[in-house]
Parts: structure tokens; C-alpha cells; sequence
């Protein structure tokens, strides 16, 4: 079991730095190139374009997937009549796959005869090519995630309104606060932990994206949804460019450790 | 100073009740929790519509008339598409894959929780490290590894290397800790052996544990894309995620592919039905993500 944890756990992660550092390919020959990789991706304008789209998709993805955890999550604290089958429908598309739900959304959003511009016929609107036309691919795949996804934060962030002690909304409420100023003044400030822990979840997750393009639009229209791990992907397993792909791995890594380290400072300094 | 009595009187001290409230206001959050959950079915609700409707007539709004609703769709991915196949290898991949974390898990978290031995500390915060990694960035090696032992393509390659989950052994070296020492010091002392104790005292403590990381494991694997995507390259050796992904690359009709979908959506279902209870409340506990 040790040699199987070594095997799987360990010499990927120590290979994936050496690999980096070498130019092995398909065939299996390699030889050292020190830091040539790095320096191509520096250079490389899909390398640009993929972490340009794979930080916008985070800018629109996460305040996105937040709001609405956040939004349901508060509803659901607030209303009580039937939450257990609400929290059930919000948490049902969590369990499914990523791949299933892009199946789903792709003909949602489809030009032709998908249920959006169905609708949008009605109303003698459209059709239009969600998916087809570049300012709305990534809000497209967005909101798609999103719809995926929230059930998860929307959980932790109602365990965390749950937590809020009573008696501090009760204090506020008797000295005439509105149900505005309580939630923005009492409730917000106490589940600020819990918001950082799913900023940070969510911005790792939106920073992984992949499967959902793939799915939904093959990186296009002209490479406007290609994310950083489907660059890694294809250098990998399209053109079998093991020592390349390895270098944008450690770069996708770098950036997520980044993202932990900057959460921990931040959180840090409040406790 | 304030006067409290200047101020209204005070209706609703009984915490965030809406019972006090005017009824339109005491209406609008239900309306748009319920509106806002209406929303969020409508993606499934279309994909099962769109499966039972009649392959020739238009999807939408056709789709809606349960009076011309058939299994057409459904027969012909199955007999057209590797559907059954792909099921199978997901099941494997799932089903196997849950026996054997469970138990590497459960092994390694008392290992790490209860024993002493030389070099503890630094592989436990050795598996730590591993989880700060994310898995694209080691899917590079590990493909070239998998490829080296000649496991491409096969159960093997496709299950193996999944078994060493990190998280689940982390979870369980933190379930184990919190379980009283004495009880196993006085196993020790009646001389039973380390396979007795684990088996009959480890194991029976840890039930509910091993049912909560049985699920997330089950999701994890059985909605996995990326590794089976890469492993898994001839038609064979797809699993239900992959394989769905290709069926919409071709040129498949709308309903089957729609078909194929709920197919793959009924285990997850099943899953979230039977154990919804658990689910919830292990993401809340332990902050799981599947």
C-alpha cells in the first residue's frame, strides 16, 4: 500500500517537476533543457490567451457562484416552510457530473432549436449563439458551472448563517435595525470565515476548468473559452508534448498554492 | 442617549420569523425560493422531456405532450452507442475503486492516528503536501507512468492509480485520532494482534465514516472525466462521462443524446436519494467536496 501511494502520489508530483525541465516526448526520449519550457510559455501566445480566458471565466465565475450559494442559502434560512425538500432541489445538480450538465446547458444554449431561444422565439428575439459567439461563451460556461456547482457552497454558507448567534440579530433588531442593516451589520461580518473558505474553493475549482469546455465548445469560438487546463491537455495528448504540458501544470499549481496562501493571510489576520 | 421608548414597538423579537410580518412581504421570500428552485429543475426536467419525445417532431415545444411520450430514444442509444459497456466500466471504476479506498484509507488512517513509528510525522505531512497538488498538474506523469507499466487503455491503468486518495486518508487519520487510546492500549494488553484490532475494533467505530466517504468516493469516480478521458482511449474502455461526451461530438440526435444523459444521471440520483441526509451533513462537519 506504501509502494502504491509512492507510486501514485509522490513520483507524479516530484515527476511533474522534472518533467518540466526535460523535453520528453511520445517516443520516450528526453533530454534536460533546464528552464526552456518556462521560458517558451512566457512567449507563447496560446499560453497568454488560455490564462487570459482562464482568469476572466474566474472573475465571472466565482462573484457568480457566490451570490447565488449565497442568495439561496439565505432564503433558505430565512423561509422554513419545506427546507428540507428546497435544500434537496438545490443540492440535486451537485451530484451529477460536470459533463452531464454541460450536455445539458449545450442544448440549452443552442442556436438552432435549444430551450433559451425557444423561448426567445416567442418573444420575436434572436436566435442567439450563446456558445457561438466569444463576449458569451465564458458567461455561458459560467453560469452552467455555476448551476453545477452552488448547491456545495450554498451548504457550507448555511451552516454558517445557522452558526450566527441569535441573540446578536435579536440585540440589533430591538435597536431598530432594518433587515438590511442586520444582515449587512450582524449576520455578514460573523460568516465572514465561511465566505473566505468558499472564495477560495470556488476561485481553486474556477481555476481547474476544463470538462465543461471541452464538452461545450472545444475551447472555441477561435479559442475564447481555451482554459489553462485545456492548453495542458492538448499539449499533452495532442500533440504529446510531455515536458511543455508538465510546465503549464506547475504554473496551474503555482497559481492555486498563491490562492491558498493569499486566503490564509487574509483570514489569518482576523483571527 | 436613545429613548427605547421613543421607538415602535418592537414586533418581532422571536428571531427572523416572517410570521409578523405584512403578507405580501411574509410571500415574496417563499415565491422566490420556490421560483428560484423552479429554475434550478428546469435543466433536468427538459433533459428527461426531451429523452421520452418523439424523435421526428420538433424538441421544443412537442416535448411537452406526455400523450406522445416513447422509449424510442432510449432503445436506439443503447443498441447504437456503447452505452452498456460504458456503464459497466463506470461501475467498475466507481464500485471498485470505493471497496479499496475505504479500506487503504481506513488501514493508513490508523496507521497514522494510533501507531508509533519511525518517520510518522514527516509522511503524514508528506500526504498533506500531495493535496495541495492539483491533479491536472500531476496528470502528465502519472499518464507517463500508467503508459510505462503498459496500462493504457485498461482497468488497470484506469482504476490503479486512483486507489492512492490522499484526502481519504487524511480523513480517516483525523476520525481515528479522536477515538480513545485506552481502547486500543487494552486490546494490546490482552495480546490480541494488530489485524484483530483493526478488524474488530477500528472498523465497527469507524462505520459511520466509511458510509460518508463511500459516497463522496462513489461521486468522485463515477463523474470523473479527465483521467478516464486520457486512460481510457478505444471505445472499450470509455466510461459513461466520456463516453457521453463523444456521443454529442457525433452526429447523434438530440433525444438520444438526451437519453443517454438521463441514463447516466439515474445512479447519481439514486445515490443523492438514499443518502441525501449523509451527504449534506458530511459537507457541512467536514467541508468534503466531491
Amino acid at each position: 500500500m506504501l509502494a502504491l501511494f509512492l507510486l501514485f502520489r509522490f513520483v507524479p508530483v516530484v515527476g511533474a517537476v522534472l518533467l518540466s525541465l526535460t523535453d520528453y516526448r511520445l517516443s520516450g526520449r528526453w533530454s534536460f533543457v533546464a528552464f526552456d519550457n518556462y521560458t517558451r510559455l512566457l512567449s507563447d501566445s496560446l499560453f497568454h490567451q488560455a490564462l487570459v480566458v482562464t482568469l476572466t471565466y474566474t472573475v465571472i465565475f466565482v462573484p457568480l457562484t457566490v451570490l447565488l450559494s449565497l442568495g439561496t442559502a439565505v432564503l433558505l434560512h430565512q423561509v422554513v416552510w419545506k427546507r428540507g425538500f428546497f435544500r434537496g432541489v438545490f443540492f440535486l445538480p451537485y451530484v451529477t457530473s460536470i459533463v452531464l450538465a454541460a450536455v445539458i446547458w449545450k442544448w440549452i444554449y443552442d442556436a438552432q432549436d435549444g430551450l433559451i431561444n425557444a423561448f426567445l422565439g416567442l418573444l420575436s428575439v434572436g436566435p442567439v449563439d450563446f456558445l457561438g459567439r466569444s463576449e458569451l461563451v465564458l458567461p455561458s460556461i459560467a453560469v452552467t458551472s455555476a448551476w453545477k456547482g452552488f448547491g456545495y457552497s450554498m451548504l457550507i454558507l448555511l451552516a454558517g448563517l445557522q452558526a450566527v448567534p441569535r441573540s446578536y440579530l435579536e440585540a440589533a433588531m430591538i435597536d431598530g435595525a432594518t433587515a438590511w442593516q442586520r444582515f449587512r451589520y450582524v449576520t455578514l461580518p460573523q460568516l465572514r470565515p465561511v465566505l473566505f473558505f468558499v472564495l477560495v474553493i470556488e476561485t481553486i475549482g474556477a481555476f481547474q476548468v476544463f470538462d465543461a469546455m471541452y464538452v461545450m465548445t472545444g475551447g472555441g469560438p477561435v479559442r475564447s473559452s481555451y482554459s489553462l487546463v485545456y492548453f495542458l491537455y492538448d499539449s499533452g495528448f495532442k500533440y504529446f508534448d510531455f515536458g511543455y504540458a508538465s510546465a503549464i501544470g506547475l504554473v496551474l499549481f503555482l497559481i492555486v498554492l498563491i490562492v491558498s496562501l493569499v486566503q490564509r493571510r487574509l483570514v489569518g489576520r482576523d483571527d | 442617549m436613545v429613548n427605547v421608548l421613543d421607538r415602535p414597538p418592537v414586533r418581532e423579537v422571536a428571531g427572523t420569523s416572517v410570521a409578523g410580518r405584512r403578507p405580501v412581504a411574509r410571500l415574496t421570500l417563499p415565491t422566490l425560493l420556490a421560483l428560484t428552485a423552479i429554475v434550478t429543475i428546469v435543466p433536468f426536467a427538459a433533459m428527461v422531456l426531451v429523452a421520452f419525445a418523439p424523435p421526428s417532431g420538433q424538441t421544443f415545444p412537442d416535448a411537452l405532450n406526455p400523450a406522445r411520450f416513447t422509449f424510442e430514444n432510449f432503445s436506439k442509444v443503447l443498441s447504437s452507442s456503447d452505452i452498456p459497456r460504458w456503464t459497466v466500466n463506470s461501475l467498475l471504476y466507481s464500485l471498485v475503486s470505493v471497496v479499496c479506498v475505504l479500506l487503504f484509507a481506513s488501514m493508513a488512517g490508523y496507521a497514522f492516528a494510533k501507531k508509533k513509528f519511525p518517520g510518522r510525522e514527516i509522511m503524514f505531512w508528506a500526504f498533506l503536501a500531495t493535496l495541495m497538488v492539483p491533479f491536472q498538474a500531476t496528470l502528465i506523469p502519472s499518464y507517463i507512468l500508467v503508459s510505462r507499466l503498459d496500462w493504457v487503455d485498461s482497468y488497470w491503468g484506469l482504476i490503479v492509480p486512483t486507489l492512492a486518495n490522499s484526502q481519504a486518508v487524511f480523513l480517516m487519520r483525523q476520525f481515528i485520532s479522536q477515538l480513545p487510546d485506552e481502547l486500543f492500549e487494552a486490546a494490546e494488553i490482552d495480546g490480541a494482534p494488530e489485524w484483530r484490532i483493526f478488524t474488530m475494533i477500528v472498523l465497527p467505530l469507524i462505520r459511520p465514516v466509511l458510509a460518508t466517504l463511500g459516497i463522496f468516493v462513489f461521486l468522485w469516480h463515477w463523474n470523473d472525466f479527465l483521467w478516464p478521458l486520457v486512460i481510457g482511449q478505444s471505445g472499450e474502455m470509455q466510461t459513461l462521462t466520456v463516453g457521453l461526451a463523444t456521443l454529442q461530438t457525433q452526429a447523434v440526435p438530440i433525444n438520444q443524446i438526451m437519453a443517454g444523459a438521463t441514463i447516466t444521471v439515474v445512479p447519481s440520483l439514486l445515490v443523492f436519494g438514499l443518502l441525501q441526509r449523509y451527504l449534506t451533513d458530511s459537507i457541512t462537519m467536514s467541508g468534503l467536496k466531491a
